[in-house]
């Protein structure tokens, strides 16, 4: 293990991939990512990395490169942001259909128009139904260790991995973390081996036109058809839940790190109120708890790390105990409500207690989140019983707004 | 190396007849070949055989009197229009059903 550095998120994201050996960096550059593909790109011209850099001209390029290097057995990433990522989402689908296991850091930025480069989380919930699997990292040493594990799980599950953190809160301030040892990773994140890797020796047309139904081929196997497929990419995501827990042990073996892949509570044991976020809004909110909590309200923050796969059973039964629920968040599906919020309501449906829910919209495109109007609004909502019907209480209240 | 939990599906195929599928029952019409056309079986040498060549559905055999798989042939007449010797014809589906409802 390092001993401690100080750098920004950006640079804590390229030094997971140059530890994970990735051996095709495509990307290209869009504000805040920008700085993770420039370290990785010096790392490589000064030797450090043994990679090739593949400068694209779009990030829908970026995303073909890395299907490309993944097609042919080789361990690829990427990064970006916003638009940038909005660019790639044909390529999103292609790479998860083709059960590619690429790994992308998304830096977390609010999407035009108007064109903003702040954050917000809705480039990465504008993609969440493309078939990724979507992790949130709260501060650095999250960016390094979810990134290093992302490889892990990308390449036992064949299903690529998108790992997000907070455009400038996470990607641009300097923060201390470690990083393990070129040998403890290699340990634990084995050479790549993609199990429909190209071979001239095995000629085959890959994803062409898929009928509707299975069908035998030459060899008289039986082979799905395009909902055959479709279902187990679902199916086998659904697993990873699993997968990704397990690689979490494997990790807090060699690393001694880790310990909350799915959910990360913070005092919500015995919380009546619990507030749940995703990404460095969670680890804002400890203050806010812990402000409360003095105050004698019993509130804790339970910080999502995984968006999709949604663990939905392991959130609801997280939530069981509590009274009320505190959904903030920095992204939503328009004209409806709050993504996570929406989710966590269904996955709560089906289970026996079903606390009452808020939703609260932060931060789109990086309007300020003073930890006092968090410390507010969740006081607010802890002490008044507010009289509303149904509907009213259904909807989404929009925190700072300056309209 | 992929977890022995995951069957990881993918599409792929390899060339050969009814790998995209039963793409006999696209077929509107059939291709026959008349023997007495066709260059291999008129002279007893292994020539030609552009109808192999081309078909994309790889059902046409390479044998001195070519024959095709109609389970797989989906009747696009590529070899009618490939044929050098005009031995192909496109013959309507339907008329081969109407035959056999004669019978
Ligand atoms: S292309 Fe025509 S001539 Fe040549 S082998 Fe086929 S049927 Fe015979
Ligand atoms: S019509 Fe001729 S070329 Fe087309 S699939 Fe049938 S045999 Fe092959």
């Amino acid at each position: 293990m390092s001993d401690a550095i100080i750098e920004s998120g950006n640079v804590a994201a390229a030094m997971a991939v140059q530890l994970a050996r990735a051996e095709v960096i495509a990307a290209y550059p869009i504000t805040p990512q920008t700085p993770v593909t420039e370290k990785l790109s010096e790392l490589i011209t000064s030797g450090e990395m043994d990679a090739e850099y593949v400068a694209v001209e779009s990030e829908h390029s970026a995303m073909a490169v890395c299907i490309g290097a993944a097609s042919a057995g080789v361990r690829p990433f990427t990064a970006t942001s916003s638009n940038g990522l909005l660019y790639m989402s044909e390529q999103l689908h292609w790479a998860a259909g083709a059960r590619l296991p690429i790994v992308m850091c998304v830096v977390n930025r609010g999407i035009g128009a108007p064109w903003s480069v702040w954050n917000d989380h809705q480039d990465a919930i504008s993609q969440r139904d493309a078939g990724w699997i979507q992790i949130f990292a709260k501060d650095h040493q999250e960016i390094v260790d979810s990134t290093l594990k992302a490889f892990r799980l990308a390449e036992l599950t064949h299903i690529p991995v998108m790992v997000n953190y907070d455009g400038y809160y996470l990607s641009h301030t300097y923060m201390p973390f470690e990083t393990p040892e070129p040998e403890q990773v290699d340990a634990f994140l084995p050479t790549f081996e993609y199990k429909h890797a190209l071979n001239p020796e095995r000629p085959e047309s890959l994803n062409t036109v898929t009928l509707p139904d299975a069908r035998r081929d030459v060899k008289s196997i039986q082979r799905g058809g395009y909902m055959d497929l479709r279902h187990n990419l679902h199916e086998e995501m659904r697993l990873a839940i699993k997968v990704w827990q397990e690689i979490d042990q494997e990790f807090q073996k060699v690393c001694g790190r880790g310990g909350a892949p799915i959910i990360d509570p913070y005092r919500c044991d015995d919380a009546d109120f619990v507030v749940v976020a995703m990404g460095s809004l969670a680890n804002q909110f400890r203050d806010v708890v812990d402000r409360l909590r003095d105050d004698g309200l019993k509130v804790g923050v339970l910080a999502l790390q995984i968006y999709r796969p949604f663990p939905n059973s392991i959130i609801a039964e997280a939530l069981q105990s509590a009274k009320h629920v505190m959904v903030y968040e920095k992204g939503l599906s328009y004209g409806y409500q709050g993504a996570l919020y929406g989710d966590i309501k269904s996955a709560l449906y089906p289970y026996p207690s079903r606390p009452c829910l808020h939703n609260f919209i932060v931060g789109l495109g990086g309007r300020g989140i003073p930890t006092e109007s968090l410390f507010q609004t969740v006081k607010t909502a802890c002490v008044q019983d507010e009289q509303m019907s149904p509907a009213q209480a259904d909807e989404p209240r929009w925190i700072g707004l300056q309209l | 190396m992929p977890d022995p939990r995951f069957k990881i599906l993918t599409s792929a195929s390899t060339s050969g007849p009814g790998d995209a599928g039963r793409t006999g029952s696209w077929r509107v019409e059939r291709p026959v070949i008349d023997m007495d056309r066709c260059i291999p079986a008129k002279t007893g040498k292994h020539a030609c055989h552009l109808c192999w060549l081309y078909c994309p559905d790889n059902v046409v055999s390479k044998d001195l009197e070519p024959t095709i798989d109609l389970e797989y042939c989906k009747g696009c007449g590529i070899c009618a229009q490939e044929c050098p010797a005009q031995a192909i014809e496109m013959i309507p589906d339907a008329d081969f059903i109407k035959g056999a409802d004669r019978e």
